[in-house]
């Protein structure tokens, strides 16, 4: 409830929450068919009707409601993003306790491997493991997952690591405490701050990722919607009906930047040292 | 004759309203040539940003003079208000007339540039010097400060000068100039005590050559008998007492300076030791703690493959015996192995040889008891920030395999009460609470698992005096109660006076002196304890000639395989031993 307000206060935080919050909410009611129209329909008559009071964003080429594909496109991605930031925040954070707690020669291994990862492009990345495991969404969701897994290895691994040589640390094994407590309680409790900013950016990338994936043919297999399919069929129409491909463009521009202004919101507001600058 | 610094009515604030939000009120003073003024006081008694006021460094903290003057007699015979100054003007005045020295010599350094490169870089921007003559000029600052072999070490980065030499380097940068005016803020209060007296006999030397002003700011009323002119003592952002050293020594009025003369933990030279709980009294009781033969080693590596090539010997053959309900205090400088020796006894480093054995007390309602627990150094390092204080209490319980249940909330809010918190603290968290009150927080989590001995690293070392002072009693007091034994790590002899009954001196990781409190600060034996004792500062011993010594603490790396031989020790009274070096 504090940080509802606290995102409130925050002039950014306000903005980007806002725009979060309907996406959230156009996501829910295209994933839950309350469209205006059916975004599979294909009304003949109509095809690449211009913006109007029946079809507010236009038809496409087959006479589908772009309106209606869009709230469902925009479901379909925020799923793939949803549930790939999840798998890399939780390979990530596993990861990332592994190297810093065992140290040694785990923290080279596991960290050296993550260096790999990053070391290539993400979208190539991506691209080369749905290449291997064959398009879909949930081969999307892994691609995406696995490929900003490096990102929150690395921020959990850095604070954990100075963690563990505080006095508290160091105190809860002098009462003889288990890993599993100490690890959860003393490391884990203390990394929520950093991690809520990352897995609120992470967001913003995985939007892209995914947009870029389906852009390419490799993501949301159609007839299904999603905002990088969406793009990927304008291309051809682009002069003839600019609006197939201006809707999803900007859909995709303001989450990005929502999930931006948030993450920064958060930033400030979770920093310790922020905190009391705000309050 | 006008005074060289004259501050009157001087008012300072932080923030947006700044005139709302002051931390310095009215403060008057005047200071003349050639002398030293003493500001004491406790953390947040503004001590700090006066003297930053002065050359207008509080202006970069946030910092604005809200009211008052500070009027400063120029080298031309001008007198400027630097409380109206303009920053061209004050960036003139810096270094060349109003020289500075901070807490941390550490941080006050660039790491990267050679220290000759960064005293010089003060005799170009003030005297217009370069190349050979600016770098000559840094040897002669360094010689002046009686750097040994000051040539080579011009070329030394400040990582490889320890803390004492650096401050020296501090002081040889802030004076490079010739400064009329030396604002000294804590100079010695990241240092160890030997090397304290070695700073402090350099300033008093530098001050009688050079006749310049000084303003020595400090928490350690001790520290200001050998040193200052005047003295004064402030509180919540005011003056309360100022005048000359012996009257405000002997006779202090106010009630503040009288708590800080008499509350506060003083040296006194083994008369203030306690009278208590005397090791006589059961002379065949089982110890509550014996330590044999401990040793703490790390190899050091080096070539390509990393081979050891020798080992640094951090604990060396230390043992002692620890009776129930007594306290040791196991006291020595930084790097001479006393946190470690306590980190091994709880098994927080490795040992690499020796025993030690704790006796289980029979614990309180069928929790198994760990017989050891251990109160850190920073209160504000030590509580996990997340928690609230019941799940920072019940930690201790759950790691033994307890519930937590009515029982230990019982217990939770006695050891509470008993520690003197107040009883609704179990739902709020550590940021909620002062230094103090965190240390009494460790204490009672320490306690909570009813342990045989409690190893207290530098307890009270990071409190305030007066703070430091209550605490202090309060262990006393538990001691008392529960009939604890406490290992009291910490490098503050008055602190260790108070609560000592046996002192352990530990010198480059072996205890040279072991024996009775009284006997060891009364009369000790071995030359380093003597340095130690004689290098605390005390209010008794006024106007003190330190003496220069600028030899090293010895190497603690030795060769692969080397062993000690075995330690031979001079036995005075029935409980004070010395050892012999061989």
């Amino acid at each position: 409830m504090r940080i509802l307000k606290a995102i409130f206060a925050h002039t950014s935080g306000r903005i980007g929450g806002f725009i979060v919050g309907l996406y959230l909410l156009l996501a829910m009611l295209g994933l839950f068919g309350l469209t205006p129209h059916n975004p599979l329909t294909q009304y003949r008559v109509d095809r690449l009707h211009a913006p109007s009071a029946a079809y507010w964003m236009g038809t496409d080429l087959f006479g589908r409601d772009v309106a209606s594909r869009l709230m469902t496109g925009i479901g379909q991605s925020f799923t793939v993003a949803f549930f790939s930031v999840a798998f890399a925040t939780l390979a990530g954070t596993v990861l990332g306790l592994a190297a810093a707690w065992f140290g040694r020669r785990w923290d080279g291994l596991l960290m050296r491997i993550m260096d790999v990862l990053l070391a290539f492009p993400a979208i190539l990345l991506a691209l080369l493991i749905v290449a291997v495991a064959g398009p879909g969404t949930w081969t999307s969701v892994l691609a995406i997952g696995i490929v900003y897994t490096p990102i929150f290895t690395r921020v959990v691994r850095g604070p954990a690591l100075s963690l563990k040589a505080r006095e508290f640390v160091d105190a809860a094994r002098t009462f003889g405490s288990s890993s599993g407590y100490i690890l959860t309680r003393h490391l884990l409790l203390n990394l929520v701050a950093p991690l809520t900013v990352q897995v609120t950016l992470a967001l913003a990338w995985a939007l892209l990722t995914e947009a870029g994936l389906s852009f390419l043919g490799l993501g949301t297999q159609p007839p299904a919607a999603s905002l990088g399919l969406m793009l990927s069929d304008s291309r051809n129409l682009m002069e003839t009906a600019p609006w197939l491909m201006i809707f999803p463009g900007i859909a995709i521009m303001i989450s990005i930047l929502g999930f931006n202004l948030l993450g920064d919101a958060l930033r400030d507001i979770l920093d310790p040292k922020m905190r009391r600058a705000i309050a | 004759m006008i005074p060289l610094l004259s501050v009157s009515d001087l008012s300072v604030g932080f923030g947006r309203k700044a005139e709302a939000n002051e931390v310095v009120r009215g403060v008057s003073f005047d200071l003349a040539d050639g002398q030293t003024l003493a500001i004491v006081g406790e953390s947040g008694s503004g001590k700090s940003v006066t003297a930053l006021s002065i050359n207008r460094l509080v202006d970069f903290g946030g910092g604005k003079i809200t009211g008052g003057s500070i009027r400063l007699r120029r080298g031309d015979g001008g007198v400027l208000d630097l409380a109206g100054a303009a920053e061209p003007q004050l960036t003139k005045i810096r270094g060349a007339e109003i020289g500075m020295i901070f807490q941390e010599p550490m941080t006050s350094l660039n790491p990267v540039l050679s220290i000759g490169t960064q005293i010089a870089e003060s005799f170009r921007l003030h005297r217009g010097l370069t190349g050979r003559q600016a770098i000559a000029a840094a040897k002669d600052a360094l010689d002046r400060v009686r750097i040994p072999d000051a040539a080579r070490r011009l070329k030394y980065t400040p990582n490889q000068l320890s803390g004492g030499m650096l401050q020296r380097v501090m002081i040889a940068t802030a004076l490079a100039c010739n400064p009329r005016l030396l604002i000294a803020d804590e100079p010695t209060t990241a240092l160890d005590v030997t090397v304290q007296a070695q700073i402090m006999a350099l300033l008093a030397e530098l001050k009688r050559e050079t006749d310049m002003s000084m303003i020595f700011i400090t928490h350690d009323i001790g520290l200001v008998a050998g040193i200052a002119d005047k003295v004064m003592v402030m509180q919540n952002g005011q003056a309360v007492e100022q005048g000359e050293l012996n009257q405000i020594l002997d006779h202090p009025r106010h009630a503040y300076t009288q708590h800080l003369l008499h509350a506060v933990p003083h040296f006194a030279s083994g008369k203030a030791t306690r009278s208590d709980g005397r090791r006589e009294k059961a002379p065949d009781a089982e110890p509550a703690l014996k330590v044999d033969g401990l040793a703490v080693r790390y190899p050091v590596r080096s070539g390509l493959f990393g081979r050891a090539t020798g080992a640094v010997h951090a604990v060396d053959g230390v043992d002692f015996e620890l009776m129930p309900g007594e306290t040791l205090a196991i006291v020595g400088e930084s790097g001479s192995g006393k946190s470690t020796t306590a980190r091994a006894v709880l098994g927080l480093v490795r040992s690499t040889r020796g025993s030690f054995s704790a006796s289980v007390r029979k614990a309180a309602a069928g929790q198994s008891a760990l017989p050891i627990q251990m109160v850190f150094q920073n209160p504000y390092a030590s509580l996990n920030p997340r928690l609230t204080i019941e799940s920072i209490l019940a930690e201790p319980v759950i790691a033994s395999g307890g519930r937590v249940n009515a029982e230990t909330r019982a217990r939770m809010t006695t050891l509470l009460k008993r520690v003197g918190l107040p009883e609704n603290s179990l739902e709020r968290y550590p940021h909620e609470f002062s230094g103090g009150q965190r240390q009494r927080l460790c204490i009672a989590r320490a306690l909570m698992l009813n342990p045989s001995v409690v190893v207290l690293d530098e307890a009270v070392s990071a409190l305030d005096v007066s703070v430091q002072a209550r605490v202090l009693e309060l262990l006393v007091d538990l001691q008392r109660e529960f009939g604890l034994a406490y290992l009291f790590i910490s490098h503050d002899m008055a602190v260790v006076e108070r609560i000592a009954h046996r002192i352990a001196v530990i010198y480059a990781g072996q205890i040279v002196e072991i024996g009775d409190a009284k006997s060891v600060l009364s009369a000790p034996r071995h030359a380093y304890t003597k340095k130690l004792i004689a290098a605390v500062p005390t209010i008794e011993r006024r106007r003190q000639r330190f003496e220069l010594d600028t030899r090293q603490v010895p190497s603690l790396v030795r060769p692969l395989g080397f062993e000690p031989g075995p330690a031979k020790w001079d036995v005075f009274g029935s409980d004070h031993r010395v050892r012999i070096e061989g």
